[in-house]
């Protein structure tokens, strides 16, 4: 693309004393991307987001915004806005004065400023309401506000460091849709931390999976869900199976394991330059299970047992099983279709599942 | 330490129960019940006594807010009884036949009583007396020989005195007035009173700081801040010990003098024991000891045979036998008096 | 009956206070305010008017005497503020920790030892031959001693550095409150330190500011020790009025009348106050 993106990291580090919080993480957001951030907690992104917002300097390394460096500008002087955590409004102001603090430090002439901050409300759903206090708002109209406290400026990028956490679960799914259409509306470059696989994964254009500081993989939902690159993403992005097995035979882009207890698994080879003896970790998704109760059914997909049900966990359209494998006792979360096949399974039934080498994805086993 | 305790504990029981015993709560000024003299008269009477230290008019305040309860012995000035005696009837007629007037200088005892004589009645008996005048550092302000010398411009900013009404008696003095001859006549009072008040607001500029305390006065001498000073003569006496330059002087036109008395407060429980303290502490041999704790001489007849010379030599330095003659010594005090003065204090503090 | 039983409980919780009240200020109150009453008209003879609150009106010394400790203890109670402020901020906002522990402490160190010798430790300083005095001189910055000690600004040395304390402890607990992202989410909206100072920590801080500022501010009026031994020699101070007529003076009456105008007067200062500061009394204590 040939414009300039409107928020790039080259090789930015971290570091406090004697830890790395964040190692040369080099990026760029386009303009008008959703842009998520996704890792558990500790994993360097809050540092990460705060650097962006200039309350740290960055060890090494540049970071510009819409091609101009940042590293010598003052958090008050850059044209990026927070939507902090627990979005830090103003209590001691009106929802109108909170909304048009940014404006007024601009020196904004009063009557724009109240034009102006009545129309971004309007935006957000809450016009008239700039007299009333803060506190009379709910949980959803606060995140409005906080995000309309910072689009009426305008910013080049709007940063949001975990908004929804604070939020119960219901109002978090609708405030996810909401946000997303935010987004779309104002077309600004959102830059969203999380450690919500499912917010990132619902809301994002893009998304980099963060650990230990780097980023592990960025792409698409679908990408990191499909095609994780690494372990790490495989594990954390959706639900997964995990085994450990070692590569007993490459052969014609299949590769043959085999588990300690002696389970024989199949999967693609896509080319990690796996060897035979070398030990992996296996990840298989609970949806690409298929489940049958007649052992044939399931015979011909590559990667094949029988279970005994353990445990039948009903949640509705996510309802799981838990399996024990009959072969080697491992214990497997299915996912359980609700076509009404599989309705009267019960603690202690046998069934047969499968699952295509397609759906393996193997990683050389890192470290123990 | 705690067998200590208790065994002082059971020696209390044990002498309170004894029925001649008892407690003499006694309100006094510093100096004048030192620890010598009351163990001794301990031991000897197996009276016990506990000191309170105080001044004239926190003694008469204490013993107003209880009608002269809490205290069993106090030792007002002798001007500064008829006078609160009369308002708030805070002392007890004494019993003379309980006194050994023999141990007292008769003719002290006499202008005592008679200056403490209300409706008929003799409220007090001399113990100590002194007098205030100057105290003066001879090296920067020998010229300072009277009261109103202070208001010289050689010691500008280099003088203290109290907002006392021994400061207004003092300069009416030695501004030619005689203020005691005025008590009875408050028109006159008033008219002598407005006549120093005007002179001490003009004085103003030369003082440094009006002093409170006997400690405070001696800081301000010690240190050279302040050259001259209204004061005590115990006060110029322990400065002269230390800065042979600082001596008490008296003043030209005569040193106020006072006579501080026992008195009984009307609700005192322990009037054995306030008598036997008076006897006793008027025997010339303890005199001797309280003199040179408080450093002025007692009422006590041959109590000043037993002080050191040293003492002794300041006196008389001080006092050549025409200042002992000039001395003016208060009279009693006319109820009412007080406010008049405090009126014409509070004015001139308040002067700029 | 549980509910007799909860309502029994709460009086016998509430008894120490209502008794500590009653006994310890309500009952000395009344019978101040009854003595301030009595006009003495003779000797032991005295009627009831409203004469000792005359004499505090018709004569301008009492209330002059009054304006003046109002007007400095105000003027104390605002620099204690502005001094007390940035010291709060930086206890509150940049330390952690032992650190803040520490500074805190110091704050109260002065407090270990009693006012008098603190009282005595200014004048040490303070006094023509005293140190700061002869270090000056060392210094070669004066010729010759320089006395800092007997005026007013020796009482609000005193007054500031005595009330300290009164005033950190609150602003440090209203400013700990103070979420750390408000400030930051102030500088991310382009405010720079003045404005989020005047629209974001002062207006947080206000119920601590306020209450700081009525304890300094009736500790300061209330001094006695202060303005009497650092204070020139035409430094009246209305405490010291109260006590020479209670003490040297012996007018009861009149010293009563004094308590209670003093009482009255700061009152309705402190109101003022806090109707200027948009504050209320409950809304400050609450907090």
């Amino acid at each position: 693309m040939p414009s300039t993106p409107d928020l790039e990291c080259r090789a930015i580090s971290k570091s406090f004393k004697d830890f790395k919080a964040v190692r040369d993480i080099s990026f760029s957001v386009p303009q008008g991307t959703f842009f998520s951030i996704l890792g558990p907690s500790g994993c360097g992104k809050t540092t990460l987001l705060r650097m962006i917002a200039g309350f740290q300097e960055p060890s090494s390394g540049d970071l510009l915004i819409k091609g101009k460096s940042m590293l010598n500008v003052a958090p008050n002087k850059r044209p990026v806005s927070m939507v902090f955590q627990h979005l830090a409004l103003f209590p001691m102001m009106s929802i109108g004065a909170n909304v048009g603090f940014g404006l007024r430090q601009r020196g904004v002439n009063k009557s724009d400023i109240k034009k102006q901050v009545e129309q971004v409300l309007e935006r957000v759903g809450l016009g008239g309401t700039s007299d009333r206090a803060v506190s009379s708002l709910s949980g959803g109209q606060k995140q409005r506000v906080a995000i309309a406290r910072c689009m009426v400026l305008e910013p080049d990028v709007l940063l949001l460091d975990e908004p929804l956490g604070a939020l119960d679960l219901k109002l978090r799914e609708h405030m996810k849709i909401e946000l997303k259409q935010l987004q779309s509306e104002f077309n600004t470059t959102f830059v969203y931390i999380t450690h919500d696989q499912s917010e990132a994964l619902v809301m994002s254009d893009q998304i980099a999976v963060m650990n230990h500081g780097v980023f592990e993989q960025v792409g698409t939902a679908k990408e990191l869900y499909y095609e994780p690159q690494t372990a790490f993403v495989a594990g954390f992005v959706g639900e997964a199976n995990r085994f450990h097995a070692t590569v007993n035979t490459v052969k014609d882009g299949v590769l043959n394991l085999k588990t300690p207890e002696g389970k024989s698994l199949s999967s693609l080879d896509l080319g990690q330059g796996l060897a035979n003896g070398n030990k992996v970790d296996v990840f298989v998704r609970p949806e690409a299970v298929r489940l049958s109760r007649i052992a044939k059914d399931v015979a011909k997909m590559g990667n094949t047992g029988t279970g005994i049900v353990e445990n039948v966990l009903f949640n509705g359209a996510n309802s799981q099983l838990i399996l024990r494998d009959a072969t080697n006792a491992a214990s497997m979360n299915v996912a359980l279709p609700q076509t009404g096949e599989f309705r009267d399974l019960a603690v202690g039934d046998t069934v047969h599942f499968g699952w295509a080498p397609e759906q393996t994805r193997c990683f050389a086993h890192q470290g123990n | 330490m705690n067998l200590k305790i208790m065994l002082s504990t059971v020696a209390i029981v044990a002498l309170s129960t004894t029925a001649q015993a008892e407690t003499l709560r006694l309100l006094t000024w510093g100096g004048y019940a030192p620890d010598d003299v009351v163990a001794k008269f301990e031991a000897e009477t197996g009276h016990k006594v506990e000191v309170t230290k105080s001044n004239n008019e926190e003694m008469i305040a204490k013993l107003r807010a209880t009608n002269g309860g809490g205290f069993d012995l106090a030792q007002p000035s002798q001007d500064r009884i008829a006078g609160p005696q009369a308002e708030f009837g805070i002392y007890k007629p004494l019993d003379l036949s309980k006194i050994e007037t023999a141990l007292f200088i008769p003719s002290m005892l006499e202008a005592t009583k008679g200056n403490t004589t209300y409706e008929g009645d003799v409220y007090g008996v001399p113990h100590i007396w002194g007098t205030s005048g100057l105290i003066v550092n001879s090296s920067t302000a020998a010229d300072i020989k009277d009261y109103t010398d202070l208001c010289n411009d050689s010691v500008s900013g280099k003088v203290s005195y109290r907002l006392k009404r021994a400061t207004l008696t003092g300069f009416a003095f030695a501004m030619g007035m005689d203020p005691f001859a005025a008590y009875g006549d408050e028109a006159a009072y008033k008219d002598i009173l407005d006549k120093v008040e005007a002179k001490l607001i003009e004085c103003k500029s030369n003082v440094k700081a009006y002093w409170d305390g006997g400690d405070e006065i001696k800081n301000l001498l010690r240190s050279g801040e302040v050259v001259a000073a209204m004061a005590w003569d115990t006060g110029g006496w322990q400065l002269n010990e230390d800065n042979a330059d600082i001596n008490y002087v008296a003043p030209t036109s005569g040193a106020l003098g006072w006579i501080d008395t026992f008195a009984i407060p009307a609700r005192g429980r322990a009037d054995e024991a306030a008598y036997a303290w008076i006897n006793f502490v008027m025997k010339p041999e303890i005199a001797a000891m309280i003199t040179e704790s408080a450093g002025n001489f007692t009422a006590s007849q041959g109590g000043d045979a037993n002080v050191n010379d040293a003492l002794k030599q300041r006196y008389q330095a001080s006092f050549p036998q025409e200042a002992i003659d000039n001395v003016k010594w208060y009279p009693v005090v006319p109820a009412g008096l007080e406010v008049l003065e405090g009126a014409a204090l509070d004015r001139i503090n308040a002067a700029q | 009956m549980k509910s007799d039983k909860s309502k029994l409980t709460f009086w016998l919780l509430l008894s120490p206070l209502v008794i500590w009240l009653a006994t310890l200020i309500v009952l000395p109150h009344v019978g101040m305010f009854l003595v301030s009453l009595r006009e003495k008209v003779g000797i032991r003879e005295y009627e009831t008017s409203f004469a000792n609150y005359a004499v505090f009106f018709n004569e301008p010394l009492y209330w002059n005497t009054f304006a003046r400790t109002a007007y400095m203890s105000i003027a104390a109670t605002l620099l204690t503020l502005f001094i007390g402020f940035p010291i709060a901020y930086y206890i509150a906002k940049l330390t952690r920790g032992r650190t803040k522990t520490t500074l805190f402490l110091m704050c109260l160190i002065p407090f270990w030892v009693s006012e008098l010798v603190r009282t005595f430790g200014w004048m040490i300083l303070l006094r023509e031959t005293g140190v700061v005095s002869q270090l000056l001189q060392y210094a070669g910055l004066v010729d010759g001693p320089i006395e800092m000690l007997y005026n007013d600004a020796a009482i609000m040395t005193g007054l500031v550095y005595t009330s300290m304390l009164f005033m950190v402890v609150p602003l440090v607990t209203t400013l700990d409150s103070l979420d750390d992202s408000l400030i930051e989410a102030g500088y991310d909206l382009g405010g720079t330190s003045f404005s989020i100072l005047r629209e974001i920590v002062i207006p947080h801080a206000m119920p601590g500011i306020v209450s700081g500022c009525i304890v300094v501010f009736m500790l300061s009026l209330g001094n006695y020790l202060t303005p009497i031994l650092l204070g020139g020699k035409d430094s009246l101070w209305f405490t010291g009025l109260i006590y020479s007529q209670f003490i040297t003076r012996f007018n009861w009456e009149l010293g009563s009348a004094f308590g209670f105008l003093l009482l009255g007067l700061s009152s309705l200062i402190v109101f003022l106050g806090l109707k200027l500061s948009g504050q209320s009394l409950s809304k400050t204590m609450a907090r």
